[in-house]
């Protein structure tokens, strides 16, 4: 008995699926049938709710009865495994015509077990789209289903998502929320069907609505400022979100609704940080003069406000006349700042007393500050220095740097902290470093020691002491810049 | 200014973490919740949402505290910036993240922190949160923690025993860079780290060939960030540094990161903040080394004169442009090496190509189903019933296959 004899000629058969989503079923008929050599075109497969085509029979019973039987003796029928893995997925699809195009693919692949190969295939093409599109569905869920906690009479915690898959992926899908939240009560809610997790067992309920789902949860307030918080206005992509997030998915999601908002805000918010940064897009400034023009209009932090005029740093007219000195300080003081020159206030003038017994000539080298404004408070009619702050000494530094950039010395004479700050462009500590010199950047090197406001607030025997380690810091700097200039 | 709530102090420290580039929450080890704790990992990251900018939100990218004792310029946490600080203790961050994971909005927590009182000290602090989440909960998700070069190295090895991957940002592509921008750090530290970081996974993976039970070390492995535009380095010098940091580290990621301008901006700064296509063009380079067989001399080569790659053309299309004389090639006879070459042919293509011409020769139609864009392949390529003679050495080609270039709206 072969297995064309339960087969009657020219007869169409209709196969009844019991849910949308059997792939075992399908497969079941799929493998009688070809056993029958029943042709794809005489075979139509019915999911619940669907109709068959034109000769379809009513009711699934009478279809059933037809289907014919193979023989104890039929060949089996063989699939390779990348078909079944690409069949399992495309069979969760919601197009009606997946179970005809499998079933089809199936009959070709008796004859032609390799033709999946051929991707040009528009049946290989198809099968894929399909399959990539049910992989892509599930992985969204597992993305985007958002558990809210709901606590049951008895204290226990259970949550509850609701979810609206495009395909039929809902049951295929369970395994993953298990293996992930084995130890929690929660229920996965969609208009296809339900699946509940106890903690044990895994239970399967009909079609939901909307509003079986809980409305909100305490969290969600942490996650929307989490969600607001990391994005990054300087870099709106919304071309690139909307690819991976499009919006049919947004009414499910606690965080979207923030959405449109973040995107009106984000120009305003990365304009205030370029405005706010607006010095940086400045041009290198050319010449010293540029400098001095520059730093008398600017505002870039608040001290600039309150001093009188910004100090320009002054050195010798010729370059010839250079020793290749630069002396920086920390900031002009009261007398700077209504004279308009650096270091001429009594620590300028004890600085040209050291100066002159170290046998450095103070016409010969460029002197600066770090910060170019007067920073103080006033106290009756006295001004009182104030240290200028961290950000304010790396503020100021683009107009240093710009200096050295055209003074270009050999050594660089930091006084004091700030100074030594403006220089490096981190805090050391003026003990340590004194008398080592260090490399800066561009060739020339960075000796640092003590300003001699420090000096001045000193008496008696640390004076003394202090006068002399001065001292000495400044031989070091003449013997190195003989050295430099032989 | 009181107590903060935690949702304040979240703000403040996720908008610290959002300069971390990585988000990536995959090739891990696989392991799920059946038999106790909460959480799984299965190979595939997975996106839970998207920001407006376009980039995933897979973990929880937080940093611990943005109290930070460094003063790197290009740092939103640097010492000298006047932003907003919080801290979180260990436990909140522990707590945070399974609220999260329990309501499957994150694959897991990405942890970083500013330096607080010492390097070893804030290691300490990382690393406690991730025991809170490994051993109080049986946290089976996925955890990235930063890890911070200068703390101690039995510091780093405990984070990777609880991490799933380690990271260590080199920071700047440069010697001088990380010297200028960065004070406080150390290439010499930094690469030590990166070092002692991949002897270990090296090493646990040996052990457990022969042991079963043998601790995991980083299973999802090391990776490390650095930001490109904040110094003047090249392309050039990028790409090589990153094939170096591939080939010395055994790195699975380098990221890049356009420096962005950030809120209380240090002076030493660039003028311009880079075009974000740099960092795209970057990423792509960086696939044609890993993917596409090219070697790090072959994408400088795709360099302008001026050491950075085209932004308005893709890398692999400027070396194809640049060696015209490697076209064109046979679709039905071409090595997989020679295929992966011609722009706009990628991985999967290429891969179908090859099946595919097992059972038919390729006419350009058939080239067309298989790829994006036929228009862009068929310069580069032979077929049965295409040859493009003159095409693949016409002048304007680059002109031809360029994006266009959008004219402005009348305002």
């Amino acid at each position: 008995m072969t297995a064309m004899q339960n087969v009657s000629l020219g007869a169409h058969y209709v196969v009844h699926l019991p849910v949308p989503d059997d792939f075992a079923f399908w497969r079941e008929r799929a493998r009688g049938l070809i056993q029958c050599d029943v042709p794809p075109d005489r075979v139509s497969w019915v999911e619940p709710g669907g109709t068959g085509d034109l000769f379809a029979q009513e009711g699934p019973s009478r279809g059933e009865k037809r289907l014919p039987v193979a023989g104890d003796d039929a060949l089996p029928v063989r699939a390779s495994k990348r078909f079944m893995t690409l069949a399992r997925n495309a069979a969760l699809h919601s197009d009606p015509q997946r179970f005809s195009l499998l079933y089809r693919m199936l009959w070709r692949l008796q004859s032609n077990p390799r033709f999946l190969e051929d991707k040009t295939d528009p049946d290989v093409r198809r099968l894929e789209e399909l399959d990539k599109a049910v992989r892509r569905d599930s992985h969204k869920m597992h993305a985007f289903v958002r558990f809210r906690e709901v606590k049951s009479e008895d204290g226990a915690e259970h949550y509850v998502a609701w979810f609206e898959p495009d395909h039929h992926i809902v049951r295929a899908n369970a395994g993953f929320f298990m293996r992930r939240f084995a130890s929690m009560n929660w229920s996965i809610l969609t208009p296809r069907g339900c699946i509940h997790w106890d903690g044990k067992t895994m239970r399967e309920s009909g079609p939901a609505r909307r509003e079986d789902a809980p409305q909100g949860d305490p969290v969600e307030v942490l996650w929307k400022s989490y969600y607001s918080s990391i994005f990054n206005p300087a870099r709106l992509k919304v071309g690139a979100m909307l690819s991976e997030m499009p919006k049919k998915y947004w009414k499910n999601m606690p965080e979207a609704e923030l959405i449109p908002e973040l995107i009106a805000g984000a120009q305003a918010r990365e304009a205030g940080m370029v405005a706010a940064g607006e010095r940086e897009i400045r041009e290198r400034p050319g010449s010293l003069d540029e400098v001095a023009k520059g730093i008398s209009g600017c505002r870039d932090c608040p001290i600039a406000e309150c001093a009188t005029r910004a100090v320009m740093g002054e050195g010798p007219e010729l370059v010839q006349d250079f020793s290749g000195l630069m002396i920086i300080g920390e900031q002009p003081g009261d007398q700077e700042d209504v004279q308009g020159r650096p270091f001429v206030g009594p620590a300028g003038q004890l600085l040209d007393e050291c100066l002159a017994s170290a046998g450095i000539e103070r016409s010969s080298a460029y002197v600066t500050n770090a910060v170019k404004h007067f920073k103080y408070v006033q106290r009756g009619k006295r001004r009182l220095h104030q240290n200028p702050s961290a950000k304010e000494i790396d503020t100021c530094r683009w107009w240093v740097e710009a200096e050295r950039a055209l003074v270009r010395p050999r050594v660089v004479l930091a006084l004091g902290a700030s100074a030594a700050r403006s220089m490096l462009g981190k805090t050391v500590s003026v003990g340590k470093v004194r008398g080592t010199p260090m490399p800066l950047g561009d060739g020339s090197e960075l000796w640092v020691s003590v300003h001699p406001s420090y000096l001045l607030r000193l008496d008696g025997k640390a004076r003394a002491e202090q006068g002399q380690l001065f001292a000495r810091d400044l031989m070091a700097v003449r013997e190195r810049l003989a050295e430099l200039a032989a | 200014m009181g107590q903060l709530t935690i949702q304040q102090k979240l703000e403040i420290l996720a908008d610290a973490a959002k300069y971390d580039a990585s988000c990536a929450s995959s090739g891990t080890a696989k392991r799920n919740s059946k038999n106790g704790g909460i959480g799984s990992t299965e190979g595939m990251g997975i996106c839970h949402a998207y920001a407006p900018d376009g980039r995933c939100i897979s973990l929880l990218k937080i940093l611990l505290t943005n109290h930070c004792i460094f003063d790197c310029h290009y740092c939103v946490n640097r010492k000298s910036s006047n932003v907003r600080r919080a801290r979180f203790t260990p436990q909140e961050v522990a707590d945070l993240t399974l609220n999260f994971y329990r309501r499957n909005y994150i694959e897991g927590l990405f942890l970083s922190s500013g330096i607080i009182k010492s390097s070893n000290h804030t290691m300490e602090q990382l690393v406690e949160a991730a025991r809170i989440l490994r051993e109080e909960h049986d946290f089976r998700g996925y955890i990235h923690l930063k890890s911070i070069p200068e703390a101690d190295a039995e510091l780093i090895h405990q984070a990777g025993l609880y991490a799933d991957r380690v990271s260590i940002n080199v920071e700047l592509p440069t010697r001088e860079g990380l010297t200028r921008l960065a004070p406080d750090k150390d290439e010499g530290q930094i690469e030590g780290a990166l070092a002692r970081t991949k002897d270990r996974i090296i090493q646990a993976k040996d052990e457990r060939k022969r042991f079963r039970h043998a601790p995991r070390f980083a299973p999802a492995g090391q990776s490390t960030q650095m930001i490109v535009g904040a110094d003047d380095a090249k392309d050039a010098d990028i790409v090589g540094r990153a094939s170096t940091l591939y080939r010395n580290f055994g790195l699975r990621r380098v990221y890049y990161s356009a420096f962005s301008p950030i809120p209380d901006a240090s002076a030493v700064l660039p003028l311009k903040r880079p075009p974000l296509m740099r960092e795209h063009r970057l990423y792509q380079s960086d696939w044609l080394m890993r993917f596409y067989g090219y070697a790090p001399g072959e994408v400088a080569q795709a360099a302008e004169a001026d050491g950075n790659l085209p932004l308005d053309i893709d890398p692999k299309l400027a070396w194809a442009l640049k060696f015209r004389e490697s076209f064109p090639v046979d679709v039905n006879r071409a090595t997989r090496e020679q295929l992966l070459r011609v722009p706009g042919l990628g991985t999967t293509a290429v891969a179908r190509i090859l099946a595919a011409r097992r059972h038919r020769t390729l006419r350009l139609d058939d080239v067309a189903k298989l790829t994006q864009s036929i228009a862009k392949v068929r310069p580069f390529l032979c077929a049965l019933d295409w040859r493009p003679t003159m095409l693949t050495d016409r002048a304007d080609l680059r002109a031809l296959l360029a994006p266009k270039s959008e004219q402005l709206e009348l305002f």
